[in-house]
């Protein structure tokens, strides 16, 4: 069967590519968009190692499909930073130690954006719950909520 | 509040004990470090594995000529590619290995001895093609009946595995095979009149399930073969040049025709130390004549790579009314998996190490069983004893009346005590982390409704080993190190710190990177909590070569005897009768001269890093247990060990919060649940669960500091002690809020909720 043409807009840049129909967006991301920064763990949405957002909503790139991302933007750890300039996120994660390994922390990364983005001022709680999608098996948390709420704190300008 | 600046005046050092940030930080949070499915290669081809969908069977035969006909299909490899190996064990970190079984484990020959035992692969031009080759293959299987439980392996009736498995450390030895590959024992003192002293004597059964690493990052590599016979393979492994040595072994081929290259690494925990998918990507693709990239599913992880050893484990301990231990006796049995080879030795080892005792057995069995062989998993065997130990240690405690950090105290390994297995301790840190956990506020505080509290301590012996490392000085004064050893955790960081304090430099002066097999020798791998104490005693070794060649080149230009130039804060300086002679040159001046004195300056560290010295740790945890579900809430954790000298405290307080973490998953949750078929039952993230961030409250730490007198910084390996007392923290503490010792792992919420139940039938339920 032939190949699906799809446009989309990844990180802000229209895009284009072919895939199959059962080729996920995790797939077309990393293999036909070189986008290696989203990491694949399970493939079952249950590590959320591969969470990229679609029009602005947190998904797991592995339980969707590249077909449904027709006309939708995208956002990956490729596109957190600004130019030179590291997101708040990604400074607190480094200063913190919140990573060990480093594999989940893409996920996380997106995770956590999305997160401040509908609530700036999460509770501890509040954002252990959120990233309860997506597995660390090195740190334990602790470091990876403590830079979270350390930028929260920091982008509210507190 | 971060130190990111250089240590405060008075302190003894500029680098060490600061938290510079990482230099692998910024490629980890934008995406761009490449770790070991993050490699294309142009023309790559797609490499699956065929597994065994029985636990145990004849493998009568194996047809693939109809997947080769697939078009698409480029190679395929099973048993017939890989050449037998004699039996013949090799140590590998904290376990051993023997390529006979490896070769078996890569690919089944006679039989499959787990479901998901690897029967053939194929490489393909896509995935879709490759799987559609996999359901080509036709295997004749003769299923046979199976045995999972240790217990049940052990039996004379068990079915047997290898029918050439005779049991090993039996004198005489055993006429006829069984499932028990080996018994070891360690003993000191006379352990029948020891428990004739003793008031109080506690023995009691535990048993613990099979636990996978659960790196989130699946096994995953990349191989080329040329046709002149030269290989390269890019791996996601903990040691890539044990992985080079492994596919050379396997597949005949010089340990120079192989180039190893070690990817970033997304977790290992100990499972990253063997080859399952190296040797056959190789294979495929010598054969094929195309790179082949093959990555694990997270399903494969689980069925095929190996978890820990579940185990069944009996500790008597007898005491005085004081509280002084006078007899301690342990037997320990370990799944090892298909193949012999379970962390058992190690657990032996563990068992009774943070005690001074007399009188001590520990007894081990190494059982094969219908289960992926294990692997190393943090401590490999420690945190099975040490679980069983620390609640009898416990219960003695609450016998006699005493303080449970009191009682530990009164017995506690110091500097001079013997160990079981052999060794006397030099300076070892178990006191100060009982004396810190007493002065801790987390000790004091009082506890809520259905909450408990418990405590345990918990050792790892750590190793050195086989190191390499390389020290460049460039043109511009800035430096470039090479290290040997993967980075999981942090090490490129506390390597850098190491090489600035010994040269006198400024950190951002120094980039490092883990060479290939190519650009070293041979470096052992990353495991044993070896990385930052032998890594860091080669980079230390190898700046001062460079400080030496430094001075020599001074002297050169200035005409003085060698001996006649120091090193002092980053530069070189006239020394003695000549001091003030020349004007100090800094290292940055002597790069700029090193061509016209002699060339390029470097130094080249190659070691066998000993004195590598354990580790001990005292964790106290709070449970809340709801009496309704059964269910266990960790609500309160802190973690105190000697780190010997912390180089980057906040890795180090991640290691220890990391351990907790996968600690409080063992005691709690984690779990490998079969079916009578043999089958795994829950190979997945969702089945199989991990903690997660709403699992866990914060983790508190202590870093104690009782340094290694046998490093130059001080540093002892710290990444394994911290899964080791977990289980039995929590389970001391579960049995303080309940009034239930659970001597069974998990503690999950229907173990716990029936026990309770019980218990309240008896009316010896506190909630």
């Amino acid at each position: 069967m032939a190949k699906h043409h799809i446009a989309a807009t990844v990180n802000g840049d229209a895009v284009e590519f072919l895939c199959e129909t059962d080729e996920t967006l995790l797939d077309v991301l990393r293999n036909q968009l070189g986008l290696t920064g989203t990491k694949e763990g399970c493939s079952t949405g249950d590590c959320g190692a591969c969470s990229v957002t679609v029009d602005g909503r947190l998904v797991c790139s592995c339980l969707m499909l590249g077909v449904e991302a027709g006309g939708k933007s995208i956002a990956t750890v490729e596109g957190i930073a600004d130019g030179e300039t590291l997101h708040p996120l990604q400074r607190k994660f480094i200063e913190h130690a919140a990573l060990q390994c480093g594999i989940c922390t893409p996920g996380f990364l997106v995770a956590a954006k999305s997160l401040l983005e509908k609530k700036p001022d999460p509770t501890e709680t509040e954002v252990r719950y959120w990233l309860a999608g997506n597995l660390c098996r090195c740190t334990g948390y602790d470091k990876i909520v403590r830079a979270v709420l350390d930028a929260a704190a920091e982008m509210r300008g507190a | 509040m971060q130190e990111k600046v250089k240590n405060a005046p008075g302190s003894e050092f500029q680098w060490i004990g600061t938290r510079p940030d990482r230099p692998d930080g910024v490629d980890k949070v934008t995406g761009r470090a490449r770790f070991g499915a993050d490699l294309a290669m142009a023309g790559q081809l797609v490499g699956l594995v065929l597994r065994s969908p029985h636990a145990h069977a004849r493998l009568k035969s194996i047809d693939a000529s109809a997947a080769l006909k697939l078009p698409g299909v480029k190679a395929v490899v099973t048993r017939d590619d890989f050449k037998d190996q004699p039996s013949e064990f090799i140590p590998a970190g904290e376990m051993m290995i023997n390529y006979r079984d490896v070769v078996r484990s890569v690919m089944a020959r006679e039989k499959v001895l787990f479901e998901g035992h690897a029967v053939a692969a194929v490489a393909a031009t896509s995935a879709a093609v490759a799987k559609q080759a996999l359901k080509l293959i036709k295997v004749d299987y003769e299923v046979l009946p199976h045995v999972i439980d240790v217990v049940e392996a052990m039996r004379p009736d068990a079915p047997l595995l290898h029918e050439d498995l005779i049991t090993a450390g039996v004198e005489p030895a055993p006429t006829k095979p069984s499932n028990v590959a080996k018994r070891i024992e360690f003993a000191i003192g006379d352990i029948e009149a020891g428990f004739k002293q003793a008031d109080l004597v506690v023995e009691r059964s535990f048993t613990t399930k099979a636990v996978h690493q659960g790196y989130i990052e699946p096994h995953a590599c990349i191989a080329t073969a040329s046709e002149d016979g030269q290989a390269e393979l890019w791996v996601s492994t903990q040691g890539h040049w044990i992985v080079r040595a492994h596919c050379a072994r396997l597949l005949g081929w010089d340990v120079s025709q192989i180039r190893v290259t070690a990817a970033e690494i997304g977790g290992g925990f100990g499972g990253k130390t063997v080859v399952y998918l190296e040797p056959v990507a190789l294979a495929l693709a010598k054969k094929s004549g195309r790179p082949v990239k093959m990555v694990m599913t997270r399903e494969e992880v689980f069925r095929a790579s190996g978890p820990t050893s579940g185990a069944h484990v009996r500790i008597k301990i007898g005491a005085k009314k004081d509280g002084r231990i006078v007899a301690a006796e342990g037997e320990l049995k370990y799944q090892a998996g298909a193949f012999p080879g379970s962390p058992v030795q190690p657990g032996c080892m563990c068992a009774f190490a943070p005690y001074d005792l007399e009188n001590v057995k520990v007894v081990g069995y190494d059982v094969v069983s219908n289960r992926p062989k294990v692997a190393a998993y943090r401590a490999p065997g420690g945190p099975i004893a040490e679980f069983a130990v620390e609640q009898i240690i416990d219960e003695i405690a609450q016998s006699i009346g005493m303080d449970g950090i009191e009682l530990r105290l009164k017995n506690a390994a110091k500097q001079g005590t013997k160990a079981a297995y052999g060794p006397k301790f030099g300076p070892i840190g178990l006191i100060e982390t009982l004396e810190a956990a007493k002065s801790h506020a987390h000790w004091r505080t009082p506890l809520g409704k259905n909450q408990g509290r418990g405590i345990a301590s918990g050792f790892w012996f750590n190793i050195g080993g086989e190191t390499a490392v390389s020290l460049s000085l460039n043109e511009d004064g800035t430096l470039s190190l090479t290290a040997g050893t993967p980075d999981i955790g942090g090490l490129r960081a506390s390597l850098c710190m190491m090489a600035a304090e010994e040269l006198g430099v400024d950190l951002g002066k120094i980039r490092v990177q883990i060479g290939d097999t190519g650009q070293l020798g041979y470096n052992f791998l990353t495991g044993g909590s070896r990385s930052t104490f032998s890594s860091g005693m080669a980079t230390v070794d190898a700046a001062r070569e460079v400080m030496k060649e430094a001075c020599k080149r001074a002297a050169k230009l200035w005409e003085l005897p060698e001996d006649a130039v120091e090193y002092v804060n980053g530069g070189v300086r006239p020394a003695g009768p000549n001091a003030g002679k020349h004007a100090p040159m800094t290292l940055k001046d002597i790069a700029g001269i090193a061509g016209k004195t002699g060339g390029p300056i470097a130094g080249y560290a190659r070691i066998n890093a000993h004195g590598a010295a354990p580790s001990f740790a005292t964790h106290i945890a709070d449970v809340e247990v709801d009496p309704e579900t059964g269910r266990v809430w960790v609500v309160r954790y802190t973690a105190i060990q000697d780190a010997g000298r912390a180089i980057h405290p906040s890795y180090v307080e991640g290691q220890y919060q990391g351990g907790v973490a996968q600690g409080i998953g063992w005691a709690l949750n984690e779990e490998y649940i079969y079916g009578a078929d043999g089958k795994l039952q829950n190979a997945g993230f969702l089945d199989y669960r991990v903690p997660v961030a709403s699992d866990l409250p914060m983790i508190d730490t202590v870093i104690v500091e009782v340094p290694n007198p046998r490093h130059p910084y001080g540093v002892r390996g710290v990444g394994e002690t911290p899964i080791c007392p977990p289980m039995a923290a929590i389970a001391n503490a579960v049995c303080n809020a309940t009034g239930v010792r659970f001597t069974d792992l998990p503690m999950s919420p229907p173990k716990v909720l029936a026990a309770l139940d019980e218990a309240r039938a008896k009316g010896k339920a506190k909630i």
